[in-house]
């Protein structure tokens, strides 16, 4: 039982284990089923429903262009939205005071956050790519575009992942995720070249959509499924790869330096008192 | 509190509450043994190099039955505190707070809502930033303090809708997991889980989801939560709040054998008086952001009892005064001032009396003037 590694190795190891298990609790729990599948049917149904519309200027259909879009916003969508609402709730709920009330356990608990929301995409994933690959053909243009996917998601994960944490880290209560997380998220979705080219907003909407990591998730994501003719629909008629890795490695670095030091002060300011006042206030909530 | 011997390299003064077998091998010489008025042996005695060396970190190293008190030398208590001064705003919620807690003694803050109990112990755990002024827990300032120090500590707290999906198992093996680096020969931690959980009553339990515990249940792994990595020192923030009486009367057998068989140091906030009564070897109470009252019950209460308060009005002015014989102040009262008297009241008090007026005028808005009387009736 004496354990000769050190606390903070002890700490990650732990960490690493409440991520596994906060993740087979989630997709053992109906409630969470329940979100996944429906995700999975409105984009699936969304797809199914314009199977056999052509994309203007290519002869690609719909669901070839668009599921790889979808993917990239559901992406940072996920890790935007879910950790911040996880560290809202949990800074409400005393799950974060626990974990302050051990040794390293802030450590853990960080690492399981982050652990637990990267393996939260994978069900995501697989509701929509499995029935897509059954039901729409042609959807990788080229086998190797896997690889592409293989870099864009964890780089997508890391500059995206820091964003939901400090709005959860934030945000002075959950009812506020709402407004400070999903908002501006639901915009950014709207102006990143999702469901329509980004070519056709205003230039000035075109160049905010192009400072945040969404645009470039998704732009990473349809280089890795379509043919390299699609890129002519592009701005620059490019994938633009390298402007995508240093966009989001820009992203991942400001968050990977800014969020400890955001994380750090909430758990400093987290009391038993901040817990109880929330507990008081959502019995008037429920009143 | 009894004064001690100086602490002459491995010898010390204890004050124990059981000597036995477990107990002998820290204490390896008992000089001499007496009988104290706390109902405690007081016991003078050499300690062994193992216990000693515990002494001089400032906590006797608790092993098995020794729970004890080092009265005397160097040993310093487990939590200090001098002119502690808590403001938010420009609102003053402790006004100098001073109190000590040595090894192994089970403590409760006592007073009113509202009175700065939670501030206080809030500040003691670590979680809160005093304004100004010295505390000491372990060793450390709580404010600066390490990991290391956290492990060393417990707190019980209240928990709500937290980890709804986990068990008790699961949570109990995941966060005491935490101390597992910092586990001795001596003190092995984390708590064997199956123990603690049995301990705590929850064995039944331990493998349903915790969303579905009923309030006294969750609190009592709250209180699982808290020991599992067999704090030398444990707080406790009004523990029993929404218990019913059965789980109250649960949840002081457990707090009492705590004490009793893992020497660990306690310190509990509550408003009730009863509750601290049965709990604590010493109650400190806290009202208008001080202490005023630091004793046993007993000696409260002996205190109050054997003083009467007499309050009149002379001259338009309310006077009060707490006095040993009633009868012959309020003969000497009226050779003073005659007829000008009035409004005559003599009350023997009780300690619940007492508690229940301070309890009052803190509420009523008066809490400095009830805090002052309070102080002053238990003189």
């Amino acid at each position: 039982m004496t354990s000769a590694s050190s606390p903070t190795r002890n700490a990650v190891r732990l960490g690493l284990r409440r991520g596994w298990t906060e993740f087979g609790q989630s997709i053992s729990s109906t409630q969470d089923q329940g979100f996944y599948l429906f995700t999975g049917a409105a984009t699936v149904g969304y797809l199914f429903l314009r199977r056999d519309t052509e994309v203007e200027g290519t002869d690609l259909l719909l669901p070839s262009v668009a599921l790889p879009s979808i993917l990239g916003a559901l992406i940072a969508f996920g890790v935007i939205i879910g950790p911040a609402y996880a560290l809202a709730m949990e800074k409400e709920d005393g799950t974060l005071l626990r974990h302050k009330a051990v040794p390293h356990g802030l450590q853990g608990y960080f690492t399981g956050q982050l652990l637990f929301q990267s393996l939260s995409l994978l069900p995501q994933m697989v509701v929509i790519l499995v029935p897509s690959f059954l039901l729409f053909g042609d959807l990788m243009a080229d086998p190797s575009g896997w690889l592409t996917v293989a870099w864009v998601i964890p780089l997508g994960l890391l500059a995206t992942m820091p964003i939901g944490m400090v709005i959860g880290a934030l945000v002075p209560s959950t009812q506020k995720v709402g407004t400070w997380g999903m908002l501006p998220v639901l915009v950014l979705t709207g102006i990143s070249g999702i469901f329509y080219p980004i070519q056709a907003l205003w230039a000035w909407v075109q160049v905010v959509a192009q400072v945040f990591p969404m645009y470039w998730i998704a732009l990473g994501m349809r280089s890795a499924f379509l043919p390299d003719e699609a890129a002519a629909l592009e701005v620059a008629g490019s994938w633009r790869t390298t402007e995508t890795v240093v966009v989001l490695g820009i992203w991942a670095l400001a968050g990977a330096l800014v969020t400890p030091r955001v994380l750090r002060r909430m758990a400093r300011r987290q009391t038993g008192s901040q817990v109880e006042a929330a507990r008081e206030a959502s019995l008037q909530w429920v009143r | 509190m009894r004064q001690g011997l100086p602490f002459e390299d491995e010898r010390a003064v204890l004050q124990l509450d059981r000597i036995d077998a477990d107990a002998v091998r820290v204490v390896t010489d008992v000089i001499d043994g007496e009988d104290a008025s706390t109902g405690y042996a007081s016991w003078r005695c050499h300690l062994s190099r193992e216990a000693s060396g515990g002494c001089r970190r400032g906590i006797l190293g608790c092993r098995g039955a020794v729970s004890g008190t080092c009265l005397g030398g160097v040993m310093e208590p487990v939590v200090r505190v001098r002119d502690l001064r808590m403001r938010y705003g420009d609102q003053d919620v402790l006004t100098g707070v001073d109190f000590d807690v040595a090894a192994g003694e089970v403590v409760c803050l006592l007073g009113p809502n509202g009175a700065g109990k939670t501030t206080t112990i809030e500040i003691l755990e670590g979680f809160r930033i005093r304004s100004a002024g010295e505390v000491s827990v372990l060793g450390q300032d709580p404010g600066q303090a390490d990991e290391d120090w956290r492990a060393r500590t417990g707190v019980v707290l209240q928990s709500w809708r937290d980890h709804p999906r986990w068990t008790p198992r699961k949570l109990l093996h995941q966060l005491g997991g935490y101390f597992a680096p910092y586990s001795t020969p001596e003190r092995r931690r984390p708590h064997d889980i199956d123990r603690l959980l049995e301990t705590v009553g929850l064995t039944d339990l331990a493998d349903r989801k915790i969303a579905t515990l009923s309030g006294g249940q969750r609190r009592r792994l709250d209180v699982a939560v808290g020991i599992v990595g067999r704090p030398e020192l444990l707080f406790l923030d009004e523990p029993t709040a929404g218990f019913d009486p059965q789980a109250r009367r649960q949840f002081h057998g457990l707090v009492r054998a705590l004490a009793d068989t893992e020497g660990t140091t306690i310190l509990l906030t509550t408003h009730d008086l009863d509750e601290a009564e049965k709990l604590a070897d010493r109650v400190l109470v806290l009202a208008a952001g001080r202490i005023v009252a630091d004793d046993t019950v007993d000696g409260l209460s002996r205190r109050l009892e054997g003083e009467a308060q007499v309050r009149w009005t002379a001259a338009g002015t309310r006077h009060s005064e707490s006095v040993p014989d009633a009868t012959a102040f309020v003969r000497a009262l009226f050779a003073e001032h005659g007829d000008e008297v009035q409004d005559l009241e003599v009350r023997r008090a009780s300690l619940e009396d007492a508690y229940l007026t301070l309890v009052q005028q803190h509420e009523a808005g008066h809490g400095e003037a009830a805090a002052r009387l309070f102080a002053e009736v238990s003189q």
